[in-house]
């Protein structure tokens, strides 16, 4: 099993290459649950203006079909106007793309933002689809067991940690 | 064609046999009962060892569809059922199309039956013309073609004062008027008992005192005019109530049940099953028990299928579109069993209710073994068991609310003036 | 007895009644909703949760209200739909129900959204629709007869959810035609399901069905003892051909007695609710001060019954 990186450093990597990005247009839209763990945090430490917001994708996955509804649905919430603004989408891990996809899908949704970045914890690998985080903490180096997912976790004080579970 | 049923169990409610005896059988006539005639010698012999003899059931209400409705049934198709459920003397219902209220309708329907050579028919003449309950039937002539009673089957008359004078005029005769308790103007657009299960589903609800109040009406139009009446069809323990006293009192009254009411309560519509639409409804539990202990202690007289074949067209439609009614001559025997097995009957006491207490009613010497007496018969096995299922089903008509089910008891032969007229496959 | 609403792992594979509905599938529907009800607040109200799917509002009884309702909730979710208004056509020309759904599984329908005048009828489908072993298509009642309507009742759920939170504490009165509703036979079995401890209805002998407290409700014939302390008012429709006949003298007559005014409400508690399933008859079964007053969440209800929709389509599609 693979030394997993520690979240914190990984965050702290993110913000430095994030801050100098970010401006009074900047939103931040983390997407559920991880991604909208760390979007809270990141939205703190880069002093983002316009308010949080966060997504659950469920309604927009491609396996919508196949796995049907997840028990515990999130409303979305959007509380900026989306026309016209740049939004940093943020995720805990970027995997085969496909929840990104659904994001994007779901984002244009609420209107026609002027660009959209991506940013992520951790990378690792094997993308199904063309997409690229403009920011991330870390790439793995080597692929993991498919049957495993790699998520970030997060403690009753807040910590948020990263974890290997078996699908 | 003479017979020898060897070994069998006779039972004979009308002469309260029940012991191993062998029945002998020439010219369509029992001609001995334990031995054999002077000279006799049998060109058939049935062995009937462990089985019981017993005679032709008598059904007080099978409908055969014929004539007007022979898309959903015809004589034939019904005769098969009848002899492969050991039934061999039906009473027929006048609501035919046109009903029967004609002297040569029942002439012919007569004619056809005989010819058919299966169970004898008993029609029952239509009361008034067309059974709108306005104008008289010509009873006597009705009777000289072979009615044996009259009735208005499911259609009440509406004009107490047409009531009244038909059961005088009957009464004139000595006919019995058969007549279903149903009351003209009340409940009547409900399909369904009106009770908790009603209520649950939204079906509209047909009223204990839709039976009760047309009840206190027949027993008192009895009353002024004397008339003979047989009640049709009881559905609750209040109706039950009310033809218990007036027997009591001394009125010639007597009453039936079907196999549907004896067996089945609201409780079995379920979820909107069709085949759980009947006329009268079935109504609660304790209706139910209440004429399962009628029956068994005699206030009840007579069990009957009220058999009436139906189409799947007619039943595959929402519950309160349904056509009334489930096909039922097949299960008259086995559903007798299964009632007296829960009763702790005897067997004599069960077949009572199928064979000599209905042929009474109708007013007829079927139903019993009696030297001399035509050789109608039904041989079956105690033990075995009926499956009902659409493909064992003679009848024309497959829905009835027992399908599925294993039923106790399975028809051996069955006999007719002498006639084997089926054999267990 | 099998229940034909579950398929063989306990899901919903019908709507069809929420008579029998265990109360942790009514509560799923309740929170599958709950996320629908941001949909509508969006540029593009649409999700693509059931694009390419067929589903057929079968319509054998004409509502062009509930119609658009179920028209409106598959439209957001990207579902095809294809309205049949089935009281008009072909059933006219002597097609059975049955012939007509097995022409529309021929077109690859999904999903039928079933109204009919005899009380039963989606089930009937349900059946047929099992024992020719469809069983990746689903039925949702629409109302039929005076038996289920259990998309009105869940959207009524959702309603006093939002606006009371917890079913187990409130006292609860529905009011008026019950014998004929099939509106209020939704509501009663889903507040007994969720566990509020006092359903109570109230309306005239003539308009209360046989048996109705085995269902688990208190009857009551007088308004101001009905309404006493209740959380939740629950107004039903009287149609109009009742009125005037054998179970009721007039309209007027009975707003007078049955009719929702501030004046009866004020027996209420003062926080409560008034709901109605609509269309309003003012003056009728409701006065136009309470219709239109702040204790009214009729539109709401409205807005959320899209929601419910949404909910049990989504659920349906993925089970």
């Amino acid at each position: 099993m693979p030394q997993l990186p520690d979240a914190n450093t990984l965050f702290a990597a993110l913000i430095e290459q994030m801050a100098p990005h970010v401006n009074d247009d900047t939103a931040l839209v983390g997407i559920y649950t991880g991604g909208a763990w760390l979007a809270e945090r990141l939205h703190e430490a880069l002093g983002i203006r316009h308010p949080l917001g966060t997504i659950d994708v469920s309604f927009y996955r491609d396996d919508y079909g196949a796995k049907g509804l997840h028990p515990q649905l999130r409303r979305s919430d959007i509380p900026f106007d989306m026309e016209g603004r740049s939004v940093i989408l943020v995720d805990d891990v970027l995997f085969t793309g496909r929840t990104t996809r659904a994001a994007l899908n779901e984002l244009f949704d609420y209107g026609r933002p002027a660009r959209v970045d991506l940013a992520v914890l951790v990378d690792r690998g094997e993308r199904q689809l063309p997409i690229y985080p403009r920011f991330c903490g870390h790439t793995l180096a080597a692929p993991l067991n498919e049957k495993q997912n790699l998520q970030l976790e997060k403690a009753d004080n807040g910590n948020l940690t990263l974890r290997l579970i078996d699908a | 064609m003479k017979i020898h049923i060897a070994n069998g169990r006779l039972i004979d409610p009308a002469h309260e046999i029940d012991q191993q005896r062998d029945l002998f059988i020439a010219s369509g006539k029992i001609v001995g009962i334990g031995s054999a005639p002077d000279g006799f010698t049998a060109t058939r012999r049935i062995d009937a060892s462990g089985k019981i003899v017993c005679p032709g059931l008598v059904d007080l209400a099978a409908r055969l569809r014929e004539p007007g409705f022979e898309y959903l049934a015809t004589l034939e198709s019904e005769m098969e059922a009848a002899m492969a459920g050991g039934v061999t003397s039906l009473a027929i219902p006048p609501d035919t199309d046109p009903p029967l209220d004609e002297p040569g309708l029942v002439e012919m329907l007569c004619y056809r039956a005989k010819k058919l050579n299966r169970a004898h028919v008993y029609p029952v003449g239509a009361l008034t013309l067309r059974l709108e309950g306005k104008r008289l039937s010509e009873m006597a002539e009705l009777v000289d073609a072979g009615c044996v009673a009259f009735s208005q089957a499911n259609t009440p008359i509406v004009d107490t004062q047409v009531l009244f004078c038909a059961l005088q005029y009957a009464a004139t005769f000595g006919y019995r008027v058969w007549l279903q308790p149903i009351a003209p103007r009340f409940g009547h657009e409900g399909v369904a008992h009106d009770g908790e299960v009603a209520t649950r589903l939204g079906l509209p609800g047909i009223p204990t005192a839709a039976e009760t109040i047309a009840l206190f009406t027949y027993i008192e139009l009895a009353r002024l005019t004397g008339a003979k009446l047989h009640i049709t069809r009881l559905s609750s323990a209040e109706g039950l109530a009310l033809v218990r006293a007036a027997k009591a009192e001394g009125l010639d009254i007597t009453c039936d049940v079907s196999i549907n009411h004896l067996h089945l309560s609201e409780m079995d519509i379920g979820y909107f099953n069709a085949h759980c639409r009947l006329n009268p409804p079935l109504r609660s539990l304790r209706d139910r028990d209440a004429l399962q202990a009628a029956l068994a202690n005699g206030d009840i007289d007579a069990l009957c299928s009220n058999h009436s074949p139906i189409d799947d067209d007619a039943k595959q439609v929402p519950f309160s579109e349904a056509e009334p009614g489930a096909t039922g001559i097949e299960l008259l025997l086995p559903l007798a069993l299964k009632w007296g097995q829960g009763h702790k009957l005897s067997l004599l006491e069960t077949l009572r209710r199928v064979t000599i207490n209905p042929a009474r009613i109708i007013g007829s010497k079927a139903g019993q073994l009696s030297l001399g007496a035509r050789a109608d018969i039904c041989i079956f096995d105690a033990e075995g068991e009926t499956t009902v299922t659409r493909e064992r089903l003679r009848s024309q008509g497959k829905n009835t609310p027992f399908l599925g089910l294993n039923l106790p008891g399975k028809v051996c032969y069955t006999v007719v003036e002498g006639k084997v007229m089926y054999a267990e496959p | 007895m099998h229940n034909p609403q579950l398929n063989a792992h306990g899901e919903l594979q019908h709507l069809l009644s929420l008579d029998g509905l265990p109360r942790d599938i009514l509560t799923a529907i309740l929170d599958t909703a709950e996320p629908f009800t941001e949909v509508a607040e969006r540029e593009i109200k649409k999700l693509p949760i059931l694009r390419g799917k067929s589903i057929f509002n079968l319509f054998f009884e004409n509502s062009t209200r509930t119609r658009t309702t179920f028209e409106i909730a598959a439209k957001r979710l990207s579902a095809d739909v294809i309205n049949l208004n089935v009281a008009t056509s072909s059933t006219n020309k002597g097609e059975t129900l049955l012939d007509t759904v097995d022409n529309l599984c021929a077109m690859q329908a999904d999903m039928f959204v079933v109204r009919h005048a005899s009380s039963g009828a989606p089930y009937l489908i349900a059946e047929h629709l099992h024992t020719t072993k469809r069983h990746d298509i689903h039925v949702i009642n629409a109302g039929d007869g005076r038996h289920a309507h259990p998309t009105q009742g869940l959207l009524d759920m959702y309603t006093i959810r939002h606006y009371k939170q917890d079913f187990t504490k409130l006292v609860i009165a529905i009011v008026g035609d019950v014998l004929h509703s099939r509106v209020a036979r939704s509501q009663i079995a889903a507040l007994t399901t969720l566990g509020v401890p006092e359903v109570r209805v109230i309306g005239p002998k003539t308009l209360m069905p046989t048996d109705l407290d085995k269902l688990g409700v208190r009857v009551f014939h007088d308004m101001r003892e009905g309404l006493r302390d209740v959380d939740v008012v629950m107004m039903l429709r009287l149609q109009n051909e009742r009125m005037n006949g054998p179970l009721l003298p007039s309209g007027q007559e009975f707003f007078k007695v049955w009719g929702l005014t501030p004046e009866k409400l004020a027996v209420a508690r003062p926080d409560a609710i008034v709901m109605h399933p609509g269309p309003m008859n003012r003056g009728v079964e409701i006065d136009s001060a309470v219709a239109d007053g702040s204790q009214a969440v009729i539109l709401p209800q409205v807005t959320f019954g899209i929601a419910v929709r949404m909910a049990v389509m989504s659920m349906l599609g993925s089970n």
